[in-house]
């Protein structure tokens, strides 16, 4: 632990919170250009968190405290992996609390509080949309928890500032298949976690489709403004452990003040190309009919189990 | 006499006090008079139990007790522990009968076979002897059927259930009964300490242990024994569910580690990865049901199968790596597996209290037909959201810190040198995150179908919320949730002493005050900081909205109903509907029965007027394994009814030609 760590650890807390509307921004834009429309700007999401921050809170007649506290522990849910893990520095203060497991465990808490916000409603939208992300959530863990450990065996530890250590010191890992193998179950259960295409569609308001914002339905002013912000969060940190579990180059590991800058540069291109990334393949993909996901997250699953087989016997 | 001594003399002091006190006492103060009992019964429990987990050694021989051989105890500290937790769940157990029994269950014998109950259990992991163990062992199930049937007169599903748990305990009393039995005869003597110095063949060793293992698993509600389980426990009074779920089903748990490990001393690998099967089998099989029953009790019951299901795949795990030489590895696996049997304790006793008091408020234990309870019963609905994060194993609840050292176990073991090995553990975790993912689905069904929500029936719509009694016992269980959730480090040395019985040469699992850190592996988590992060967040977030958000009233306005008018609670989602999806993923191993009615209008069929849709998700292992082996039982009883039929000359028949086929064989042999 050190003032480094402490700053850095600080200043990936600032940049997730601030960079994650951004990064919602820029996919929205990537999807509007490829659609041949003119988009309205990388900034975007940020004017509307403002506009809906400063409008009047409605709380719905029937709804109970947890429909009130859900935006908040939400929100700190979000926070907490975002200050932990190795984003910009691999010495944050914090990184002995909680590893890899602990991070997923946090952001699947995170879902279910919203759910249970949405069962607090008593509508019929909030139910629905709580037991589709129950399932999804039911199906997805398996695949996180084989992938993290497909990426613990070849370190020793679920610690993420170990792992990401590790890979910096041996870049060579990276292609290995075992390697590869979890990058691609992790990015499927990633796109899974945060509800985007073909999983579930961000922008769509059809009851027959719809999973998130089924959940989310009721919320309006201050407390949407910060599931939105919330949610962008939670993709910006999926995406950036994404990043930085399989491509780590560029984080500060030592002591000195002047890698930190650098640290968030990097940091921030990895995340945007991710993004952007997964916005140009949303253009071309349809949404899948909900019985299908389990499909898919088995696919998933499989890919996981091959991850750790490899890593045991190509080891 | 030593201080556990006095603790035993106290214990049993105790039990007659309680049982006296229940047939002597007159029926109005009667609950009062058995739960305090009882309670301080409890409390002597976690006294003896804590001081024996400590190091603190006691033995009482009592030859005249028991005619031939007498009755020997003698605590330990994996004994300890167990008794400690027996202790606490009888303490908030016994403070919420004083509530709870005041209507309707407050008879003579539902009151005595209470503190002979807690008695048994507390007593039962110091038995040092195979005739006290079986004495003990015996005392419990007869105990706790009586509490099962309490209310045979009201409902009639409880002679049912009673029915199963009477045959179910009793068939696995027998097989125990014979394992050691077998054991003792080849040990040439019957005290533990004459166990572990035999010297027994493979072949018996093993035959030993299955046997064992059978009743043990049994007890501990593992697939495919587990039948009597989602029966007993939703018709037993809710205080007694609570003392079966948290503590009895432990006791099947501490006897596979207490024979496999202690006395025997180890086995061959494919024991372990027996136990490890039926744990993962039970784990999986418990949670997929659990997400898909209604029942809120029944729920409660399929969830102690699955969280049972993974302590067995801890013990399992840890006799494997015992058995190939990872003595770290299998000292954290074991010590994971008795924390998860401590963090199961304390939030199911609170699961199942607050089940009671929904019961008690409302008649009914069906989640269809719940909701709204969260502004009727406030105090009821908040420590049933304690346990439901504890069970649903997510930080900062306690459940996750033992599932996340149980992970940890299974992760570090690869690279192995075993091929087994290597192939299990990826699928115990995939086992165990499933379970973790399908045990978030059932939490929050029932927190949130249960609870909140608009009521769904009149009787939800008219509950009121518990006694002071009530509330206290249930208050000290999710106080223990707490503790346990935010100061795991303190159970560490307790817990290494335990293991130490077990598998020893090992060392604590885990160092560090704050956080737990393992030894000899890397890797660490705190749950006392994240919870203080979450904390700090919330806190900061609020702060931050009051400073720079909107500062304008909050107003209530109608929920979103299309236009369509008010919504009413025939709108909501149920428990049925929320299990839906799961239902349809898990089809093929659920197999839920439905049948569909259609009436059609008289005058033209392509109209409809009614539809009667009914769905119902059976225990397919009940059907499968158990409802032919029932029919076989009965067509044998029924097929030797006929060689009686009442005529008298057939019977002196059957004699003559019995001394008559007796007289030929001994001609013959001789």
């Amino acid at each position: 632990m050190n003032s480094t760590g402490a700053a850095g650890a600080v200043l990936q807390l600032v940049l997730v919170a601030g960079g994650a509307p951004l990064l919602a921004g820029l996919m929205r834009q990537v999807r509007a250009r490829m659609e041949g429309r003119a988009g309205a700007g990388v900034t975007q999401p940020w004017r509307d968190l403002r506009k809906l921050l400063r409008k009047e809170p409605i709380t719905p007649r029937g709804s109970g405290p947890a429909f009130r506290a859900a935006p908040t522990v939400l929100m700190a849910t979000a926070l907490v992996p975002a200050a932990v893990a190795p984003f910009v520095t691999t010495a944050s203060p914090l990184d002995g609390a909680a590893d890899l497991i602990a991070v997923v465990a946090l952001l699947a808490l995170g879902t279910v509080t919203l759910a249970l916000a949405a069962l607090d409603t008593g509508t019929a939208f909030g139910g629905m949309g709580a037991s589709r992300e129950m399932t999804v959530l039911a199906l997805v863990e398996p695949t996180i928890l084989l992938a993290v450990f497909a990426l613990s065996v070849r370190v020793g530890s679920t610690n993420l500032a170990a792992i990401v250590t590790a890979t910096l010191h041996d870049p060579l890992r990276v292609v290995s298949p075992a390697s590869l193998l979890a990058a691609v179950a992790l990015a499927v259960v990633t796109i899974a976690e945060t509800g985007r295409l073909p999983v579930d569609n961000p922008s769509t308001h059809l009851e027959l489709t719809m999973i998130h914002e089924a959940m989310v339905l009721e919320y309006s002013g201050p407390d949407l403004a910060l599931i939105e912000w919330a949610s962008a969060m939670r993709l910006t940190v999926l995406l950036g452990l994404l990043a930085n579990l399989f491509a780590p180059w560029g984080i500060a590991t030592g002591a000195s003040l002047t890698a930190l800058p650098l640290a968030v540069g990097v940091f921030a291109g990895k995340v945007a190309l991710l993004g952007a990334g997964l916005a140009a393949a949303e253009v071309f993909m349809a949404k899948l009919r909900l019985f299908r996901v389990p499909e898919l997250l088995a696919g998933s699953f499989l890919l996981a189990l091959l991850a750790v087989a490899t890593s045991f016997f190509l080891a | 006499m030593s201080a556990v001594e006095w603790g035993l003399a106290a214990i049993a002091g105790l039990a007659v006090v309680a049982v006296l006190a229940a047939l002597a006492a007159p029926q109005r103060v009667r609950p009062t008079t058995v739960g305090s009992c009882t309670a301080a019964l409890g409390g002597a429990g976690i006294a003896v139990g804590v001081l024996a987990a400590a190091g603190r050694r006691g033995a009482v021989w009592l030859p005249e007790l028991l005619p031939l051989f007498g009755v020997r105890l003698e605590f330990d500290p994996l004994g300890g522990v167990f008794t400690a937790v027996a202790g606490a769940v009888a303490v908030a157990a016994a403070l919420y009968s004083i509530g709870y029994t005041r209507h309707g269950l407050d008879s003579r014998t539902v009151q005595a076979a209470l503190p002979l109950f807690v008695a048994a259990m507390l007593l039962l992991p110091a038995a040092a002897s195979v005739a006290t163990f079986l004495l003990l062992w015996e005392a419990m199930a007869a105990a706790s059927l009586l509490l099962v049937l309490a209310e045979h007169r009201r409902r009639t599903a409880v002679a049912e259930a009673g029915g199963w748990y009477a045959v179910m305990t009793h068939a696995g009393m027998v097989t125990i009964l014979l394992g050691l039995l077998l054991f003792a005869a080849h040990a040439g003597g019957e005290t533990f300490a004459q166990l572990r110095a035999a010297d027994l063949s493979p072949a018996m060793r093993s035959t030993v242990f299955l046997l064992t293992l059978v009743g043990f698993a049994s007890k501990a509600g593992a697939v495919p024994l587990h039948v009597w389980l989602p029966k007993a426990h939703p018709e037993a009074p809710s205080h007694a569910s609570a003392l079966m779920s948290a503590a009895m089903v432990n006791l099947g748990v501490y006897g596979i580690v207490r024979v496999g490990f202690d006395l025997l001393g180890g086995g061959p690998a494919w024991w372990w990865l027996l136990v490890l099967g039926l744990g993962a089998a039970s784990a999986l099989y418990g949670i997929l049901q659990a997400a898909v029953t209604t029942d809120l009790k029944r729920l409660l019951g399929y969830s102690t199968t699955e969280n049972l299901g993974l302590v067995l795949l801890g013990v399992g795990a840890a006799g494997l790596f015992a058995t190939a030489g990872n003595r770290a590895l299998a000292g954290l696996a074991l010590a994971a597996a008795l924390l998860h049997v401590i963090n199961h304790a304390a939030f199911k006793t609170l699961l199942f209290l607050a089940a009671g008091s929904v019961l008690h408020a409302t008649g009914t234990r069906d989640l269809d037909g719940l909701g709204g309870l969260r502004a009727r019963m406030p105090a009821t609905t908040g420590l049933f959201a304690v346990g439901a994060l504890a069970a649903a194993a997510l930080p900062p609840g306690n459940g996750f810190v033992s599932e996340w050292l149980l992970l940890q176990a299974l992760i570090h073991s690869l690279p192995a040198t075993a091929v087994a090995t290597a192939v299990t553990m990826p699928l115990a975790v995939a086992v165990i995150a499933l379970t973790a993912g399908l045990a978030v689905a059932t939490f929050v069904k029932a927190l949130g179908v249960g609870f909140f929500a608009k009521p769904r029936t009149p009787a939800a719509e008219s509950a009121t919320e518990c006694g002071p009694a009530m509330l206290a016992g249930m208050g000290l269980a999710a106080a223990a949730c707490v503790g346990l959730a935010l100061a795991p480090t303190l159970l560490v040395p307790a817990l290494a002493r335990a293991v130490q019985v077990a598998v020893p040469g090992t060392e604590a699992a885990t160092t560090g005050r704050l956080t737990l850190e393992l030894s000899g592996i890397t890797g660490s988590m705190s749950p006392l900081l994240i919870a203080a992060a979450l904390v700090v967040a919330a806190v900061g977030i609020l702060a931050a909205l009051r400073v720079f958000g909107a500062r304008r009233a909050r107003r209530a306005a109608r929920l979103w109903d299309c236009g369509g008018g008010g919504l009413t609670a025939r709108t909501e989602y149920t428990a049925t509907s929320f299990g839906e999806p799961l239902q349809r993923v898990f089809d093929d191993v659920l197999r839920p029965e439905q049948d569909i009615d259609v009436t059609h209008v008289r005058e033209s069929r392509y109209l409809v007027d009614t539809i009667h849709y009914r769905r119902r998700v059976p225990d397919r292992i009940e059907h499968r394994l158990y409802a032919p082996l029932l029919a076989a039982v009965r067509a044998w009883g029924e097929a030797g009814r006929r060689l009686a039929n009442g005529s008298v000359h057939r019977y002196l028949g059957y004699g003559f030609y019995g001394v008559i086929t007796l007289l030929v064989a001994l001609a013959v042999t001789r």
